[in-house]
Parts: C-alpha cells; sequence; structure tokens
C-alpha cells in the first residue's frame, strides 16, 4: 500500500477541517504527490479561476515512497494555480515536512477558501486545528520558525510556512520549510499568504508501516542505494560540490545565460563556482561552505551549509546572519550571480540566505532583478524609480539591497515583485523578459543546448528545468549522450525527459536520483511498496498521463500553443562566443514534431484521442 | 569480541536513515518518532550528530529499575528492557546520564538502544559511515591513526649518517592538527 489511506481538507473559509479517504481509483492512475494532486486540482477547480481568489485551492502532496527508506523518498509538492503564470504550479520540495506529514498519517492537505484572519494550521497525527496566527503575521520564515517552536514547546515540530514576501504579494513567493528547502517556484507562497494561512506545523509519531512487501521493499531500496552511492554524480559530484557541480561545466559550453541572457559565458563563473564554495577565505581563512546536508532519508546528500565571512559588507552589523544557513545551489548562483553580472560570492550568499528567509524564489527573483537592470542600463528604470539605488551589472551592492527590498515588499521591491513579465510590460520593454509563460528562465542557455529551448517552452510550468531535463543528456551523457546544437531527435528527447520527471515528482522520491537511476530501478521500488504491479511501462505511461492532464488544465486555463514560444532573444539573437557561437534556438524546427508525437493537435491541444487512451 | 556502535558526527549529513532503520527493526514502521538513535541537527553550527545509548558496564538505568526489567545480553553487552517486566515508571530515564532511555507513550513502557541482537540496523542503513560496528577494544584507533597521520615525519636525506633526533619532533604539542 505505502499510502496513508487519508486526506486531511481544510476549509479556511469556514475554519473546518474534515479527513476523508483518499481516492484510490485515482491512485493507481496518477500515484501519488504531484501527479495524484494535479489530479484532485484538475477535478475540483476551475482552472480560469483567480489564482490569488478564495476558489483557488492549495495542496500539500505526499507521494507513496515519502517517508520511506527509500532513498531520498523525503519529498512533498505543493500543487495549486499560479499567479505568475495562470498555469498549473507544482513546486516540489525535500526537507523533512513531506515525511512528517505522512508520519502524521496523511497523503494529502487541500487548502480551500480563504481566511479573513490570520491562521496556521497545527496538525499532530489525528489532532488538526486552525489556531491563530496575528503574532506571526509580518514574521519572515526564520522567526516564525523559532516562535512556532517556541510556542509549542515542541523542538521535533516541522514546519512549512511563508515569509514577509508572500504577505506583500510577490508573485514569485514559495513556501519554505524546515528553513531553508523551498517549494519556490511559481508563486505557490504567494496563494498560500493569500488564504490568510501563514504556516502549516506538523507532528507525526504514526510511522509509514504499511509496506505492501516489507522484505522486497528493502531488498529494492538497498539496491538502489547501492546504485546511487557508486554512481560519479550521485556518489561523488553531488555530496561534494552540491548541483554547482555544475557551474563551470555549463559555462565551458557557452550555456551559461549572462546579463539578462545576452551572453552565454560568464566571465566570473569559476568565483561563484562549487569549487570556489570550498576555497578558504582570505579574509578568514574559512571556506564559504561548512559541509553537505541530506534531506530526509537521503543518501546523496546534495544540500549545501554555507557560513558567510562575518565581515563582508553585507553582514558586517547583522550577527543574525553570521551563523550556518542553506548555501548556494547552481540555480540560485546563476540566477543572483551570471545572470546579474555579480561575482561575489558572499553577496550571492546574502542574497540566497534573504531569499529562505522571506520565502521567494531565487530563480525569479534575479531573473528579475537581471531584466531591471538592463532596463536601467538603457534608461527605462531610472534613480526616480528605484530610490537612487544604481542597478548595474555586477553590483553586489544593488543585488544585495533588491534582495532586502523583496523580503520586506518595499519600495523598488514591489516592482520587482512582480516577476520580470510584468516588470518589463510595465517599463515599456516586454521583449526584454526572459520568460515563458510569464515564468522565468533557469541556469541553460537554449541556445547551446538545443533540446532545453524545447522543453521550457513546452513545460507546464513555465520556463523551468526540473520539468524535462535533457541537459542530462545532452551535457553529461546519461542515459546516452546526444549533441547538445542538434534539434534532431530532440522532441522524442524532451517527451521521454518530461514523461518520466512527472513519474518521479508522484512517488516521494527525488528527481536527482535520475542522474543514476532509470525507471527500470525506480519501478521495483515502487511496486514493492504500493503493490498492484507497477513495472516501468505502467510507470512512464502514468507519467505522460499526468503531462496531458497538466497540459489540459492549461487549455482550459485559456493557454494555447501560442504560448509555448520562447523569447526573441533566444530565437533571434545567435550567442556570440562558446561552442554555440552562430546559433539561436531553433524551436520551430521541433515543437511541430513535439506536438505530433505528443498526439495534440497542430495548435498544441490534447486531442479526443490522446484523451482517451491516456483515460483522462 | 564485542562489538560497539562508533559514531562520528563529523561524518553525518542528517538523513534519518539511521531513525528509519531503528524504528522499523523495532516497531515494524518508519517511524524516527519512535528511534532509539537519535540524530541532532545544528542548524547555526551547520553540524549534525547521531546518539544513542553507550551501554555502560555498570548501566545506571540496570542498577535504577525497581522491578529488574533491564538486564545484560552477554553475548553484545547490551542493556535490554523486557517490555513484559517494565512498569514504565520511568525512573531509568531520570537516571541514564545521557538521555538515551525514553519512555514511549504507544507502548506505556521505555525503550532503549538493544543494539539489535548483535546486528545493529542503523549502521547498516547509515550511508556515510556516521555510525559504524566495530570491534569494542579498537574502537579508537582509526582516531588514532589519523592523529597518527599529522605527526611531523623526517625529512629524506641523503646521507646515510645517523641523524640526531630531536626531542621536540615528539613533543605532544606539536603532534597535534591545530
Amino acid at each position: 500500500m505505502a499510502w496513508a489511506g487519508k486526506i486531511l481538507r481544510v476549509n479556511l473559509t469556514a475554519g473546518e477541517i474534515s479527513p476523508e479517504p483518499l481516492n484510490m481509483d485515482w491512485a493507481r492512475d496518477y500515484l501519488g504527490q504531484r501527479g495524484l494532486a494535479s489530479k484532485y486540482l484538475y477535478e475540483e477547480i476551475d482552472p480560469a479561476c483567480d489564482a490569488l481568489g478564495p476558489e483557488n485551492k492549495l495542496i500539500m502532496a505526499t507521494g507513496p515512497l515519502t517517508g520511506t527508506m527509500a532513498s531520498t523518498g523525503g519529498r512533498y509538492s505543493v500543487v495549486t494555480k499560479s499567479p505568475l503564470t495562470g498555469a498549473i504550479a507544482c513546486s516540489n520540495s525535500g526537507g523533512f515536512i513531506g515525511a512528517e506529514i505522512k508520519m502524521a498519517g496523511w497523503d494529502m492537505i487541500i487548502f480551500e477558501g480563504a481566511s479573513a484572519t490570520p491562521v496556521y494550521l497545527y496538525l499532530e497525527d489525528d489532532r488538526a486545528e486552525l489556531r491563530p496566527a496575528e503574532t506571526l503575521w509580518g514574521k519572515s520564515v526564520w522567526d516564525t520558525d523559532a516562535e512556532l517552536h517556541r510556542m509549542h514547546q515542541d523542538p521535533e515540530l516541522r514546519i512549512a510556512c511563508v515569509g514577509r514576501s508572500a504577505e506583500a504579494g510577490c508573485l514569485y513567493a514559495g513556501v519554505i520549510n524546515d528553513l531553508h528547502r523551498a517549494a519556490g517556484r511559481s508563486g505557490v507562497g504567494t496563494v498560500m499568504a493569500a488564504k490568510g494561512l501563514k504556516a502549516v506545523a506538523v507532528r507525526g509519531t504514526r510511522g509509514v508501516g504499511n509496506i505492501h512487501d516489507p522484505m522486497r521493499f528493502l531488498q529494492a531500496t538497498e539496491q538502489g542505494k547501492k546504485i546511487l552511492a557508486d554512481n560519479e554524480v550521485t556518489g561523488q559530484g553531488l555530496p561534494t560540490y552540491g548541483t554547482q557541480v555544475l557551474m563551470n561545466v555549463i559555462n565551458e559550453m557557452g550555456a551559461m545565460p549572462t546579463r539578462n541572457m545576452r551572453e552565454v559565458q560568464f566571465e566570473g563563473a569559476h568565483k561563484i563556482s562549487g569549487e570556489a564554495m570550498h576555497e578558504p577565505r582570505p579574509t578568514d581563512q574559512r571556506p564559504n561552505l561548512t559541509t553537505n546536508a541530506a534531506c530526509f532519508g537521503c543518501t546523496i546528500a546534495c544540500g549545501r551549509i554555507s557560513r558567510i565571512d562575518n565581515g563582508h559588507f553585507t553582514v558586517e552589523h547583522k550577527p543574525k546572519y553570521w551563523g550556518n544557513s542553506g548555501g548556494l545551489e547552481y540555480e540560485a548562483a546563476w540566477a543572483l550571480g551570471s545572470d546579474t553580472g555579480v561575482d561575489d560570492l558572499e553577496a550571492l550568499t546574502y542574497a540566497n540566505f534573504l531569499c529562505n528567509e522571506d520565502g521567494f524564489d531565487p530563480i525569479s527573483f534575479g531573473a528579475t532583478v537581471a531584466a531591471a537592470m538592463e532596463l536601467y542600463e538603457n534608461g527605462a528604470i531610472t534613480d526616480a524609480h528605484t530610490d537612487g539605488l544604481q542597478l548595474r551589472f555586477g553590483s553586489a551592492e544593488a543585488l544585495s539591497r533588491c534582495a532586502e527590498l523583496v523580503a520586506a515588499g518595499e519600495g523598488f521591491g514591489k516592482d520587482l515583485g512582480l516577476g520580470s513579465k510584468r516588470l518589463c510590460e510595465k517599463y515599456g520593454q516586454p521583449e526584454l523578459s526572459m520568460t515563458v509563460k510569464g515564468q522565468e528562465f533557469p541556469a541553460y542557455d537554449p541556445r547551446g543546448i538545443q533540446g532545453m529551448g524545447l522543453a521550457y517552452a513546452t513545460s507546464n510550468r513555465g520556463a523551468c528545468h526540473l520539468r524535462g531535463y535533457t541537459v542530462s543528456s545532452e551535457v553529461l551523457g546519461i542515459p546516452e549522450k546526444t549533441d547538445p546544437l542538434t534539434t534532431e531527435g530532440k522532441p522524442k528527447l524532451v517527451k521521454a525527459f518530461q514523461d518520466a520527471a512527472a513519474m518521479v515528482d508522484s512517488s516521494g522520491l527525488c528527481l536527482f536520483t535520475t542522474f543514476a537511476w532509470t525507471p527500470d530501478d525506480i519501478a521495483p521500488q515502487i511496486d514493492a511498496a504500493c503493490g498492484g504491479g507497477w513495472d516501468t511501462e505502467r510507470l512512464l505511461e502514468m507519467g505522460e498521463r499526468i503531462w496531458n492532464l497538466e497540459r489540459d488544465f492549461n487549455n482550459r486555463a485559456g493557454l494555447t500553443g501560442a504560448d509555448d514560444t520562447l523569447p526573441k532573444r533566444l530565437l533571434k539573437e545567435a550567442a556570440k562566443v562558446g561552442p554555440a557561437k552562430g546559433r539561436a534556438n531553433d524551436l520551430g524546427e521541433m515543437l511541430p514534431r513535439y506536438y505530433e508525437i505528443r498526439g495534440w493537435t497542430p495548435d498544441g491541444q490534447v486531442s479526443e484521442t490522446t484523451r482517451q487512451r491516456l483515460r483522462l | 569480541m564485542q562489538h560497539v556502535l562508533k559514531l562520528e558526527p563529523a561524518l553525518c549529513t542528517g538523513c534519518l536513515q539511521c531513525e528509519m532503520a531503528c524504528s522499523y527493526e523495532n516497531t515494524g514502521a518508519f517511524n524516527p518518532a519512535r528511534s532509539r538513535v537519535k540524530v541532532f541537527t545544528f542548524h547555526e553550527e551547520g553540524s549534525f550528530a547521531p546518539y544513542t545509548c553507550t551501554q555502560c558496564d555498570e548501566a545506571w538505568c540496570m542498577h535504577s529499575c525497581p522491578v529488574e526489567a533491564i538486564t545484560v545480553d552477554l553475548d553484545t553487552g547490551a542493556k535490554v528492557v523486557d517490555e513484559d517486566v517494565c512498569v514504565g515508571c520511568k525512573v531509568c530515564t531520570i537516571a541514564c546520564p545521557f538521555g538515551t532511555v525514553n519512555y514511549e507513550e504507544a507502548s506505556g513502557k521505555v525503550a532503549k538502544c538493544d543494539l539489535c541482537g548483535g546486528d545493529p540496523w542503523c549502521a547498516k542503513a547509515c550511508p556515510t559511515g556516521a555510525i559504524t560496528w566495530v570491534p569494542a577494544d579498537t574502537a579508537g584507533l582509526e582516531r588514532m591513526r589519523a592523529w597518527a597521520y599529522q605527526a611531523p615525519r623526517p625529512q629524506p636525506t641523503h646521507t646515510k649518517a645517523p641523524r640526531e633526533k630531536s626531542v621536540e619532533t615528539f613533543h605532544p604539542g606539536n603532534a597535534g592538527g591545530q
């Protein structure tokens, strides 16, 4: 079984909480987490609704392997309609809260409506209460976490909450759990704050015990752990350098989007790389990186725990930031660094701390600052707009100040909180926004990695690297090497990656396992845990079903094939240097073929045949 | 030879695989809340530490138990709680200076590490070597070796003439890794 078999439904408008059984028919078709929560959202809300209105719902969902000994079995997803994109949002996070929800005996929590006054949910096994959160409203994630621990006098309490940026309506605010793990993208935190929900505090003591075939499960997970340990990426690269192992690699490929994606290589990449995080600083002889850290049940442990140089200008008089906290991931280092042209590792770490402390997505934030810097450069944004803050590319001071303003939702931070698309529209130059469906790009330039262009354009939540990580194949050669500069075979590759990722995101496992695991390694673990004949083929078909369900949600929300595109800059302005010199992204060569393979109409709608084939 | 659980906090990543393994072996569910080994996270310091019973020879818990529910497993040296005898009075939890015996609401008894009868699940589950199962008498050897490795080494010379040994070379003060 492995599912808890129960959902907690929380009606915030009425202040009522009710348990209900999990729909097992759906679970057999959508497994859990991303897939199953998307199914619930699809069935329960009007996709065209106002994302920040009470008719939208917010679902926190675990997978069947969440809270088990499967390596990385600690993931959970926050699923809702995104205020940033208008599309379906599904943000995935690790840390410990997902496992705690499952240990308390619940597969999912569905939040409906909106509370007139701030509340938080306290969940202890079968006991669930909405409690007033006036005293927490206006506090950062870190302060909320400390205050809840103090109020409940329970050090074991696990907490997910939103920070001040979400309260201020920043459109890319996330839900932060365990101080520095984030369901970060697409503004899921903005929705949570709009519902008047400040935090979810969970204590689970029931455990996860109803494994279908325990002996087979322990053998399968043991086998899986061995594969992870023996693999170069998951056994060495990620534990040593974290995701930052990619910084120098991608830069050398000429696929490092730089200064709002004008360039494809960043001269300061080596200064903000995973390797640089290991180097003792000249000022205090300590490296930026203190240690690596694991999420619940993870045997990879790619997480970064870092300490800022106490004498650095960003924290010189702020002891609050002198301790250790979640350090730079590759995506954050790219968005806060290369994209803004800032090569000051300590300043990036500080901005990253603020993203965690007040709960906003460093990818969208960094990319929005980059767009603002370009607008400042060409005079569309002036000192009058920014209260005298000089938004120059490469300015660590500007980056740090912007992070402070967005965290507090003050001054120019309100403009930055709109995200790159709305910011560029507001200042009259929409073409400078590097977004798809309104969501900012992550750290791979689609001119140097062609397949990623298609993955970005067709991603169901706007530009995203985790919806179809063809970098695996095009750069790292996993499972097999393809040429990053060719479009040939990419539609098929993108579809395969998208379906596989949808499956992994629905299991409770972490996508990073797929550097080492194929679906054939995952299937036995799910099958032993859940029972009922889960083989690779069925799992991948389920991945495809989930992808199409999300697509259908978006179609009903008013998105069409016209939204499957990239900014002009990436389609028309060729890369100036590096291996991809002279190349733009050839999306047009890939998209029609992709629709065909997907079984969609030429304008990108899920066809009736496909709908029936996948039992949507 | 008797074995012990050797804990190396520096190697711990805080993944809780040990807590899941322990709780599964003892309760049949993956449930860190019922684990007898605990991992503590010190966020500000950026460190993690696994922690469990040291199986004292003269065990405080055993001596304090009024109903003699805690006995020695002669094979492993573990101090084992007999659930049928334990009355849940919690005196042992007060007696243990390390806090590694705890009352469990779910069972109404106390629970502590019993070394799984000589094949501890936590050590098997630990992915980083932060918890290992080693011969008791030599548990410190690896650490000794690590310090010894940092001691000054003689520099290679090109003469066969006997060198005068300096006494300072073996002064404990410069054998450390400051």
